[in-house]
């Protein structure tokens, strides 16, 4: 039985958007990395969907007002918590996804050493049957 | 049945697709289910000419599978509702079946146009109209569709679904505009098929930067187009554009699938054949007279792809271009470019204070475009320091994946430099 998990990566501590002061090997370990990884999961067809998200810069924080009408500059989280992109695999046990989490975890940082960010995992939960919706 | 008889299949589908729907609208006249009628005809030949062989009059066959599944969907539809007389209403079947004899090729290539036309109709909105373009007109399905924009299946059938009631709604006939039709609506297709082609050659977010199927598309229909209007120069532009932009496709991006921006690709690796096919067509557009914006662009295309080294480039040709362009078009995008012509021409002190203009207008405040351009003047002006800085803004600003790794390593490039 496969299931679907979402694993959602955080900044790194240093914070949103870190990376931009980086030296230019380390940036290319890292997007090296990632774009391997995704190749990889590919390949074992464990991988549904990858999206990195734009820095926090662009966000935008939506909630309707009173009138209905949307406010935007809500509070934000701290940068460190913000999320930087995400993953959604299938695989044959939690096992699998906690794995595939601890690999993206360890992507390549600052001097190659590994950034050991944060990767929520949770379940992508299962729709009705198709006859039933 | 191999790869290619495979490949020549569908492509002769493809070829097939408008036409077929073009000659079955003509005789039922309902958009919706002529569509459904036709993509259950290709559906049904992708399935049976690899086996079976394909048919010695290809459109003829499509276009009478075609026509039956409508009949038996009115009488299915009729039985159900005990109004058989509604059949008998519709034009005889047998009568259906009889393909047009006299100016069938004609027929065909206006029917082409016609449709093109009909699914670029300016009431529709933008992205609706080119998910029809490609499924009517391109004959891909919707799958496909959805999975080059990368929406799910769903959305964009409901997409297509809502853009052929609109159709319907308003009452547009299926008939072969009048010339002053098609010059008005002619600018509407053409967008329509430039931005299919865009979103194939940079796709507007995402991981991967093309998206071949689309842009290999977009030159196909456009080239349909060129066939059937080959006296309209913008047709005849816009071919060169995209056959002189995609002939550098294979430089423009690393293992890695990082970009490579123009002056430092591997000129090796652009196809020659379509360089020289989009020069020839441009050439022979450009001394006809009246100008205009598609061909502009692919002239200043056409002097990039001929240098054989980026310092070979005829930057001055290109600012007298640009300067041409932007007395044709108000797109601020055009004054960014000519400001980077101005600064190979004329040094990046030069092009920087163009860009001080730009700022007061604010029109590009959005986009981190303005950003990307002044670090690189920046660069080439020696302040790398504040070259760094903007580079690195534009890295935050940009959406595209690609783009921003490529910022981020010309930022981190001067950076490490510096120190």
């Amino acid at each position: 039985m496969k299931m679907k998990y979402m694993l959602m990566m955080n900044s790194p501590r240093e914070g949103a958007g870190s990376i931009i002061h980086w030296p230019k090997e380390d940036i290319h370990a890292h997007i090296k990395f990632m774009v391997g990884f995704a190749k990889k999961l590919s390949g074992t067809g464990e991988l549904l969907v990858a999206e990195g998200l734009a820095f926090p810069d662009q966000a935008k924080r939506v909630r309707a007002g009173a009138d209905g009408k949307p406010i935007t500059d809500g509070v934000f989280p701290e940068s460190k918590e913000f999320l930087a992109g995400y993953w959604i695999v299938e695989v044959d046990s939690p096992e699998r996804a906690y794995d595939i989490a601890a690999e993206a975890s360890a992507a390549p940082g600052r001097g190659g050493v590994p950034l050991n960010m944060a990767i929520e995992v949770r379940q992508v939960m299962s729709g009705p049957p198709p006859d039933m919706m | 049945m191999t790869e290619s008889s495979h490949r020549r299949i569908e492509h002769l589908l493809r070829e097939h697709a408008p036409r077929v729907l073009g000659a079955v609208l003509r005789k039922f006249r309902d958009f919706g289910a002529s569509e459904d009628a036709v993509q259950e005809a290709l559906l049904a030949a992708a399935q049976q000419w690899p086996r079976d062989g394909v048919p010695e009059d290809p459109r003829a066959w499509l276009i009478q599978v075609a026509s039956r599944r409508i009949t038996d969907h009115v009488r299915a539809e009729a039985a159900r509702r005990h109004r058989e007389e509604l059949v008998v209403s519709l034009v005889p079947p047998e009568l259906q079946l009889v393909l047009p004899r006299e100016g069938d090729e004609l027929a065909g290539r206006d029917d082409a146009l016609v449709l093109l036309f009909m699914c670029c109709h300016p009431a529709l909105s933008t992205a609706t109209a080119i998910a029809l373009t490609l499924r009517a007109v391109g004959g891909l399905t919707t799958a496909e569709i959805a999975k080059a924009f990368l929406v799910p299946e769903t959305t964009m059938a409901q997409r297509i679904s809502r853009a052929k009631q609109s159709i319907k709604s308003s009452g547009v006939p299926f008939q072969k505009p009048t010339p002053e039709e098609t010059g008005q609506r002619l600018g509407a297709v053409l967008h329509v098929l430039y931005l299919i082609f865009s979103e194939g050659y940079t796709a507007s977010s995402g991981p991967e930067l093309h998206r071949t199927d689309l842009s290999g598309e977009a030159i196909r229909l456009t080239r349909m187009l060129h066939t059937l209007l080959p006296e309209d120069g913008e047709v005849a532009g816009l071919l060169a554009l995209m056959l002189l932009t995609d002939a550098r496709r294979a430089a423009r991006t690393g293992p890695e699938g990082e970009l490579i921006p123009l002056d430092v690709q591997d000129r090796s690796l652009w196809d020659a054949g379509m360089i020289e096919e989009g020069v020839a067509l441009i050439s022979a557009t450009l001394s006809k007279g009246s100008l205009g914006m598609y061909q502009v662009q692919a002239a200043i295309a056409a002097v990039h792809d001929e240098a054989p080294r980026a310092e070979d480039t005829d930057w001055p040709q290109i600012l007298a271009l640009y300067g041409v362009l932007m007395g044709l078009s108000d797109n601020p995008v055009v004054a960014l470019n000519h400001a980077i012509a101005t600064a190979m021409v004329h040094g990046p002190e030069v092009g920087l204070e163009l860009l001080k203009a730009l700022d007061a207008e604010g029109r590009l405040e959005e986009s981190h475009r303005l950003d990307a351009v002044r670090a690189h003047l920046l660069e080439r002006a020696g302040r790398h320091a504040e070259a760094v800085a903007h580079y690195r803004e534009a890295a935050e600003r940009t959406t595209s994946l690609p783009e921003r790794n490529y910022l981020l390593t010309q930022a981190a490039r001067l950076n490490d430099a510096k120190s």
